[in-house]
């Protein structure tokens, strides 16, 4: 098995690394000790003192807050969208591209689709106006709840403390 | 698993197959009890020959690997069609005797599933006592009834024997050009059922003392159009599988038959662990919920079908909740999909979980250990009645890709959070292109035969973009990690249409941090044809895959096709051509270098039925990029800059979807004033504030839509279709919009023709046949 400096995964997380150590990666048994590096060069990258449980984009965290030890979805910019078994998209600001003209914003006449079948959903940060996620369903469809970890098995499966809330 | 447990038949029972004395059904009943009844399979709570004789276990699995890899190799350079030889659309598998897959070559894998089914459906019903099998023998099945992706993929299945017990059966497949449907071509439209869907041969013996039966020959040529590539492709799939089975013959006599019988039932136990070891290593328990959606827009009057009850716009609705359990085992339910329909796209469930794994060899199990062990550690479940378990035996299949591979796109989604999330980035895909267009059609080609064509540059779509690097261009498809686009000169040989041009396709990769893939285009002239038809095939009201984590779905599809093109004069006038680049399909340039009484059609519709295609008419094969990653505003000036000047990305939408703030010098270069965009994207950060609505509150406004049924049709008819069949998925979606308890949506009420949805007959229901089922339904 390979393992990886800290230096090595905060340049992968920054899309900097070199090709011989990325291709290592792929073609590699996983690095058990990966999370915690990954973890460590995340919590450098905010502003906040919350801990990191688990990143669920570039800039949305699963966090454990300082206060009560609660399990919160929270942005990069320090917002937060509420309780992590919650669906963070539910506290978010959305915008609907549900027209000819919405969707020509995005791509050219004939390049994206008709809005008499699909649409898309952006999701924004109410603070910062970060795009979270993209949704691309059918008119009417329920706003999707991507992940709900099982957070106690997950830190099992690391050989880890889980958070007390988990 | 169901344990099919007697066999009702008057005939005799025929002298036993195997050493223990059990019927093969026996034998395979005992193996899924102790399977069941203990987690492992076939009971193998230890692995005695791997862990005692580690080198010896070794061995074997390296030369069976080896040879099944060499085989096909070999085998293909036998083949004359270019799907085969070109794109390696062929794929040798071996199996056990149970019909469990043990190892599997390159290639189209999806078969590993689909000729284990077979084998499962002639041990299942009684193919020992009649039609008898024996040293020598060949058995060939296509039907999709049984497990089988779509009709051209041919399977030859020929069993092993050692000192006259039956040991094993290798199997090999070969995507062939075509197989008689109404359509022209492997995966054709026109057909809505399987009656017209082409020829379908139920695991039948076409072959004794390793010959091939001379009335299957005579009645399988005329039976498609294209009897040279169709007998060059069953000599390609019979010499693989003979190669196969002497190389079992002589593992045997070098290890014994003890170590190879002990190998080939341990060797799926062990592909089972190495599964759950798989998902415990690189994913996160929990649940992960994703959706795929493909458009079935048969409305058109370009869509030209035998049967007035197909004429609907329909939606394809995928939903999927994939269960990572504490033990590292999963669980993928589709509880929600909608119903088959009257048109080439429907599934058997074989089809899908067998498939699945084609998709998670490139991301979860990247791992030549691939086998059926993989299918022991899963728990599917595939509603019947959904278009990946029809309950009627009318269905349809030749394109079951279409569906098929929209829905895993949405799995890799998916499952790329949980390898986000644990940080191994490297993993992460945003899902993958809609591998289309499918070029297809057929006639009298260049050469005065009749012919069928499907230009599998398909093969070579955009990837999804990963977390750490852009999608890879014009590539691979989901479908075949090894893709190829074949060499313009080979495919001019196959076909009576010249290259105009091939070009990268503009701005077909998905936004983001990191962009998808770009697809490609080309653009063909028929040229050399006598009679000639083609079609589209392929997505365009509709995008099948997403973008992940702020990142855009692909661009999607649309049509050009002219006639009438007055291009043979232009060419003798030496006037100006159409190059083969549509830049911005809104510029229409292709137009400016046609005759003023061209007829053009370009639109969204990207399904048709066959057309008819002169000489000098044109037809562009538009092949589709893939979804990006992140948020666009996060994209590197410096690969916005290369996008632009690579011609990858319009400069309108560098500047709206990327917030960048470009400019070109007189030489053509564009270049982004990195100050001006930081300024840039801050405000575009501001409109999206600004223009964005608190979810609950919209949500608000979209009930008050459902309340008043104001949609297209086709998405009401998405709906009733899956609430028909899914009582839960109709509860969960008034629970989310808050619904009053009497709301419902039913399919009676929306004015369309419903055939199928309420009188149906499954296959089952046949005389003296049981179905093999593999999933729950
Ligand atoms: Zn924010």
């Amino acid at each position: 098995m390979s393992t990886y400096t800290k230096k090595q995964v905060s340049d992968l997380v920054k899309g900097d690394l070199d090709w011989d150590t990325l291709h290592r990666m792929l073609s590699m048994p996983k690095d058990k000790e990966r999370y915690s590096h990954y973890i460590s060069v995340l919590q450098e990258q905010v502003d906040w003192d919350d801990r990191i449980i688990l990143p669920l984009g570039p800039h949305l965290f699963l966090a454990e807050t300082g206060e009560d030890k609660s399990l919160v979805t929270k942005c990069e910019c320090g917002y937060e969208y509420g309780d992590y078994q919650k669906n963070w998209k539910l506290n978010a600001l959305i915008y609907v591209r549900d027209s000819e003209e919405k969707m020509q914003q995005v791509y050219p006449k004939l390049m994206a689709p008709d809005t008499g079948w699909q649409v898309y959903r952006e999701y924004y940060c109410p603070s910062c106006g970060t795009m979270h996620d993209v949704e691309a369903p059918t008119p009417w469809y329920p706003v999707i709840h991507d992940f709900q970890p099982d957070l106690k098995a997950f830190f099992d499966w690391l050989d880890l403390p889980a958070p007390v809330n988990a | 698993m169901t344990i099919q447990e007697t066999i009702v038949s008057s005939e005799t029972k025929p002298a036993s197959l195997l050493r223990s004395g059990l019927t093969l059904n026996d034998h395979r009943n005992l193996m899924l009890q102790r399977t069941k009844e203990t987690g492992f399979y076939d009971g193998l709570e230890k692995l005695e020959f791997k862990e005692s004789d580690p080198i010896g276990y070794e061995r074997i699995f390296s030369k069976l690997r080896a040879g099944l890899v060499n085989s096909r190799e070999v085998a293909k350079k036998i083949a004359a069609s270019p799907i085969v030889e070109q794109e390696g659309e062929l794929c040798f598998t071996l199996y056990n005797v149970a019909g469990d897959c043990i190892a599997t070559s390159t290639g189209i894998i999806i078969h590993v599933g689909t000729m284990g089914a077979a084998i499962k459906y002639m041990i299942q019903n009684n193919w020992e006592s009649n039609p008898g099998i024996n040293p020598g023998d060949m058995f060939t099945n296509n039907d999709c009834q049984i497990g089988n992706v779509h009709p051209c993929d041919i399977a030859t299945i020929v069993p092993i024997f050692h000192e006259g017990n039956l040991i094993g059966w290798v199997g090999g497949v070969t995507h062939v050009i075509d197989v008689g449907a109404v359509g022209p071509g492997s995966m054709s439209n026109g057909q809505i059922q399987r009656f017209g869907d082409g020829v379908q041969i139920t695991c039948r013996k076409t072959g004794v003392n390793d010959t091939p039966l001379r009335d299957w020959l005579h009645e399988s040529q005329r039976n498609v159009r294209t009897p040279k590539y169709w007998i060059l492709d069953e000599k390609t799939r019979i010499a693989g599988c003979h190669m196969i089975r002497d190389l079992v013959e002589e593992t045997v006599r070098e290890e014994g038959i003890e170590a190879y019988e002990k190998f080939a039932s341990e060797v799926i136990e062990d592909g089972r662990r190495g599964l759950t070891s798989r998902i415990r290593s690189m994913t996160i328990p929990g649940k992960i919920r994703t959706v795929a959606f493909v458009d079935v827009p048969y409305s058109h009057e370009d869509v030209v079908v035998p049967s007035p009850f197909a004429k609907v716009d329909t939606i394809m609705h995928a939903p999927c909740e994939i269960t990572v359990k504490p033990d590292a085992t999963w669980r993928l339910d589709f509880e929600g999909c909608s119903r088959w329909g009257w048109h080439t796209y429907n599934a058997n469930p074989v089809a899908f979980t067998s498939g699945i794994w084609v998709m998670m060899t490139q991301s979860l199990v990247p791992t030549e250990r691939i086998n059926d062990g993989a299918r022991y550690a899963t728990e599917f479940r595939l509603p019947k009645g959904t278009w990946t378990n029809p309950d009627d035996r009318r269905t349809a299949h030749a394109d079951a890709w279409h569906f098929l591979v929209s829905s895993w796109s949405s799995l890799w989604r998916g499952i790329s959070r949980s390898y986000f999330g644990r940080g191994y980035l490297e993993e992460v895909n945003a899902g993958n292109s809609n591998p289309c267009n499918w070029l297809q059609g057929g006639g009298i080609n260049q050469e005065g035969e009749i012919h069928a064509v499907n230009s599998f540059e398909t093969a070579a779509c955009g990837t999804g973009a990963c977390a750490v690097k852009d999608g890879l261009n014009h590539a691979a498809a989901i479908w075949n990690p090894e893709g190829d686009m074949g060499d313009i000169e080979i495919w001019e040989l196959a076909e009576p249409l010249l290259y105009m041009g091939r070009t990268i396709k503009t701005n077909t990769g998905g936004y983001g941090k990191y962009r998808g893939g770009l697809g490609f285009e080309t653009l063909r002239m028929v040229w050399g044809s006598a009679d000639w038809t083609m079609f589209f095939m392929g997505n365009g009201y509709m995008n099948s895959d997403w973008g992940l984590m702020g990142g855009y779905p692909a661009a999607t599809g649309y049509r050009f096709e002219a006639h009438n093109t007055g291009l043979l004069e232009r060419i003798q006038n030496g006037q100006s051509l159409p190059q083969g680049k549509d830049r911005d399909p809104g510029e229409r340039e292709f137009e400016k270098h046609l005759g003023a009484d061209a007829q053009v059609k370009r639109d969204k519709q990207c399904i048709t039925t066959e057309a008819i295609f002169e000489n000098g008419d044109l037809y562009l094969n538009y092949l589709r990029g893939g979804p990006g990653f992140g948020d666009p505003l996060d994209r590197d000036p410096d690969a916005i800059e290369d996008d632009l000047n690579q011609n990858f990305l319009l400069p309108e939408f560098a500047e709206k979807v990327y917030g960048v703030v470009i400019s070109q010098n007189k030489a053509g270069d564009w270049s982004v004033d990195r100050q001006k965009t930081a300024a840039r994207r801050l405000d575009v950060r501001r409109e999206r504030i600004a223009r964005g609505k608190p979810t609950q509150q919209w949500i608000e406004d979209e009930r008050q839509k459902i309340l008043d049924k104001e949609a297209s049709l086709q998405v009401q008819q998405m709906f009733a279709s899956s609430f028909r069949l899914s009582e839960k998925f109709l509860g969960e979606f008034k629970t989310f919009w808050d619904l009053p308890a009497g709301w419902d949506l039913k399919e009676e009420d929306l004015g369309i023709p419903m055939f199928g949805a309420k009188h149906h007959m499954d296959l089952s229901e046949l005389p003296d046949v049981h179905p093999v089922i593999m999933t729950e339904q």
